[in-house]
């Protein structure tokens, strides 16, 4: 099926407010092998120059999805989840998440276009603190094989 | 910023050591669990097959964090990548043994911008082809 272009250019409400911990970013920098103990431990992180721990720099994809999934899953928008896999990812980080920060991301679909067979569903989420702060912005594109048309 | 690479002894051009990251399927379910992505292809070979894959293929987020670890690994701090993008341009297949497969990562100084700022352009390999392309991480440096 066809993915609905109308959906070009659509933002989807705000996520929750989601907390960022110490626990799930040992576990992020576990699943990844990234062995540093800034990820871990307060206080080098903190020697460092950061409040508290930091996450690695993909870890803002878990805030992206759990946003950005809102636009995956909406029937209206035609997307076969079974068939897709990522075509591209970019993150601009203005600092590192950090536990503690208390963020909400914003995603929108700033594209529907066939690639050959395929179809390439672009969108771009903004992640930033409840205060309002800047944190990241999070570009991904998602191919979903064999749905052009 | 806690990198331990200065600015002033990074040189354009310069290779970074490569090194070699293996997968295995534990891997995927621990990835799929600490990002919450559980697309089945990640993790269920059966379906993974019916919609066409080889076999179950790593997360392509999975596939970056390596890339990112092996950035935050050179310059000593995971903070210290402001910009980090990818291309993910062919899939790593994980096959349902103990060994799995390996992610290979190198990368070379790309440029110096100002603000103490390098760009490393990376690489990855896994199962004789490019998994990533258009790999770039910006990174701060004291």
């Amino acid at each position: 099926m066809a993915l609905n272009r109308d959906y070009i250019g659509r933002s989807f409400p705000p996520s929750e407010p989601y907390e960022v911990s110490r626990v799930k970013i040992a576990d992020f920098a576990d699943a990844i092998g990234d062995p540093s103990p800034l990820c871990r431990d307060r206080a080098a992180a903190q020697a460092s120059g950061y409040p508290d721990v930091i996450a690695p720099p993909t870890f803002a994809i878990v805030i992206t999805m759990a946003n950005s999934s809102y636009a995956i899953m909406d029937q209206g928008l035609g997307l076969d989840y079974s068939m897709v896999v990522h075509g591209e990812q970019r993150f601009e980080h203005t600092r590192p998440l950090h536990a503690g920060d208390v963020v909400v991301a914003q995603s929108t679909i700033t594209d529907i276009r066939d690639v050959g067979r395929n179809v390439m569903l672009t969108t771009r989420t903004e992640i930033k603190t409840t205060g309002g702060e800047q944190v990241c912005t999070a570009l991904s594109a998602l191919v979903e094989r064999g749905g052009a048309g | 910023m806690a990198a331990t690479v200065n600015y002033a002894d990074v040189q354009p051009g310069a290779e970074l050591a490569a090194k070699s990251y293996p997968v295995t399927r534990l891997d995927l379910v621990k990835y799929a669990g600490a990002s919450g992505d559980f697309n089945v292809i990640h993790w269920n070979e059966r379906i993974a097959r019916s919609v066409g894959l080889p076999d179950v293929i790593a997360h392509g987020m999975f596939t970056m964090a390596q890339a990112g670890r092996f950035a935050s690994e050179w310059a000593g701090d995971p903070g210290a990548i402001v910009e980090f993008g990818v291309r993910f341009s062919s899939l790593v297949v994980v096959p349902d043994d103990d060994k799995g497969t390996t992610i290979e990562v190198s990368g070379t100084v790309e440029e110096k911008l100002d603000g103490n700022k390098v760009v490393l352009a990376l690489v990855a390999r896994s199962g004789g082809s490019k998994v990533l392309t258009r790999a770039r991480a910006v990174v701060v440096l004291p």
